[in-house]
């Protein structure tokens, strides 16, 4: 039952459920094991649980007079706590679908989002049509429904899709949770390990591709490892499509691990949106996806060189 | 939250008028502003709008503005359609000796905010006082120096003619 409501649920939120209920491989390794123990069933259970939890991927649920009223807390946020500082904003085509592609920091709490956020909706206003793609995870934390008002869907090729063919502009963390939770240490390198889809949906919508580069985010706690290996280990790519689990030294927790949430510390985030790029107008017809990949990386770790040699101190900035 | 402040140019009410009324020159003065554009195909007057944005904080605050008000010389007002909540008024009065005080007053907030707003405003009133303080001054260096440069011209052709 629990699995028929994962398929059901996940279908909803316009992604393939993460076990496939007619993939007995699949399920048989989210049993981390094969075998049918008592430890597989609780697995199953509590993917059940977050999957059910996950909101319905409804783009109307965004609430631009909800965004509007929340924006002088989040503008306290952005400008005492993170003293934000957001670059560029006029390199965004002042309308039309756009495709904002980011280097994704600060864990669970997802600070350079939120910095983000708060600058893109008062510089073009909140009349203007703005999603964010999250990890369904964050989307199911307790306490957090609020995001989607504010935009964010779960982040699938579907939502994606129906987002730019709405006309609106879509933030997109191709590192997602594997970029997010790098190690603190390398605060300053963009890794989006290898994923390409956001060209490919660039290229399906014709839409122009703007690099977000921020810095900040990956110093509000002491990341120390993407716990790889461990989230292999607990199936955690099967049942939860989390391919990390991370352990960093984090506030109120001291060592967190999983990062379900922690009190960012109040580490100054600074981010540049850099000039559009048409993909067809620069690569042709037909472009050559490891082409663009490599140009969109280098464009952006030029750019987040730059952040990084202003910065004097961890932290403070 | 209401911030005004106010400054005694040595120019005539006409020139001032004609430089805070021209959005090709709010740019040059006005502290703060990131962006002021013509927003309808009215440039200047009654009923003109502009997207204008000011930055404070973390963010480029503003949105849509519209002119509600436009009595020449003395009172150019404004009023927000979208974005943050906010009115604007540039009050010129005649001073002895061919001067003119010039106030300029901003009035914002978010309505339905709650507490977040009020306190929001309040952290951003000191950013926002000096900002319009250094307008003043910026729109009066402008104002005189302009002045000057028209005496000057003034002199010489005098002096051609002469």
């Amino acid at each position: 039952m629990a699995q028929a409501d994962t398929t059901r649920s996940a279908r909803r939120n316009g992604h393939e459920p993460s076990v496939p209920a007619d993939d007995p491989e699949a399920a048989n390794s989210a049993n981390a094991g094969g075998s049918p123990s008592l430890a597989g069933r609780a697995w199953r259970e509590l993917a059940g649980v977050i999957q059910r939890r996950i909101p319905r991927a409804d783009l109307d649920e965004r609430d631009p007079d909800y965004i509007r009223e929340q924006l002088p807390l989040f503008w306290l946020l952005s400008s005492v706590w993170f003293r934000g500082e957001v670059r560029g904003l006029g390199n965004i085509p002042d309308e039309g679908p756009v495709l904002l592609v980011g280097n994704h920091s600060g864990g669970n709490m997802i600070p350079d989002t939120m910095v983000f956020t708060v600058a893109f909706s008062t510089y073009f206003g909140v009349e203007r049509a703005f999603y964010q793609l999250a990890h369904n995870l964050v989307l199911s934390l307790p306490g957090l429904s609020w995001l989607r008002k504010f935009g964010t869907v779960a982040a699938s090729p579907d939502n994606a899709r129906k987002a730019l063919s709405s006309g609106a502009a879509l933030l997109v963390y191709p590192g997602g949770d594997y970029e997010v939770h790098r190690p603190s240490w390398e605060s300053s390198r963009v890794d989006f390990g290898g994923r390409k889809g956001f060209i490919r949906m660039a290229l399906e919508q014709e839409v122009p591709i703007v690099p977000v580069v921020a810095i900040g985010g990956q110093e509000t706690a002491l990341f120390l490892t993407r716990g790889e290996r461990l989230a292999r280990l607990l199936a955690l790519d099967r049942v939860l499509r989390l391919k990390v689990l991370p352990i960093s030294l984090s506030l109120p927790w001291i060592v967190n691990v999983g990062d379900f949430g922690h009190i960012p510390l109040p580490a100054k985030i600074t981010i540049e949106t850099l000039p559009p790029i048409d993909l067809r107008a620069e690569f042709g017809p037909d472009p050559d996806l490891d082409e663009v990949y490599d140009h969109v990386l280098r464009l952006m770790q030029d750019a987040l060189d730059a952040l990084a040699a202003e910065r004097r101190f961890p932290v403070i900035g | 939250m209401r911030i005004s402040s106010d400054v005694a140019v040595a120019a005539p009410m006409e020139t001032v008028w004609s430089i805070v009324t021209d959005p090709g020159r709010v740019l040059s003065y006005m502290s703060g502003v990131t962006r002021w554009e013509v927003a309808s195909d009215l440039e200047t007057g009654l009923g003109a709008r502009y997207r204008m944005l000011f930055r404070v904080g973390a963010a480029e605050v503003g949105g849509l503005i519209e002119v509600v008000e436009f009595a020449e010389p003395y009172e150019f007002a404004w009023t927000s359609i979208t974005g943050l909540d906010q009115r604007g008024r540039w009050r010129l009065r005649e001073l002895p000796g061919g001067r003119t005080r010039v106030e300029l007053r901003l009035a914002y907030g978010i309505a339905g905010a709650g507490l977040s707003g009020w306190l929001a405003e309040r952290l951003a009133a000191p950013n926002v006082s000096r900002h319009v303080r250094q307008t003043l001054q910026q729109l009066g260096r402008i104002v005189e120096h302009e002045q000057l440069r028209s005496r000057a011209a003034q002199r010489r052709a005098g002096a051609r003619g002469a």
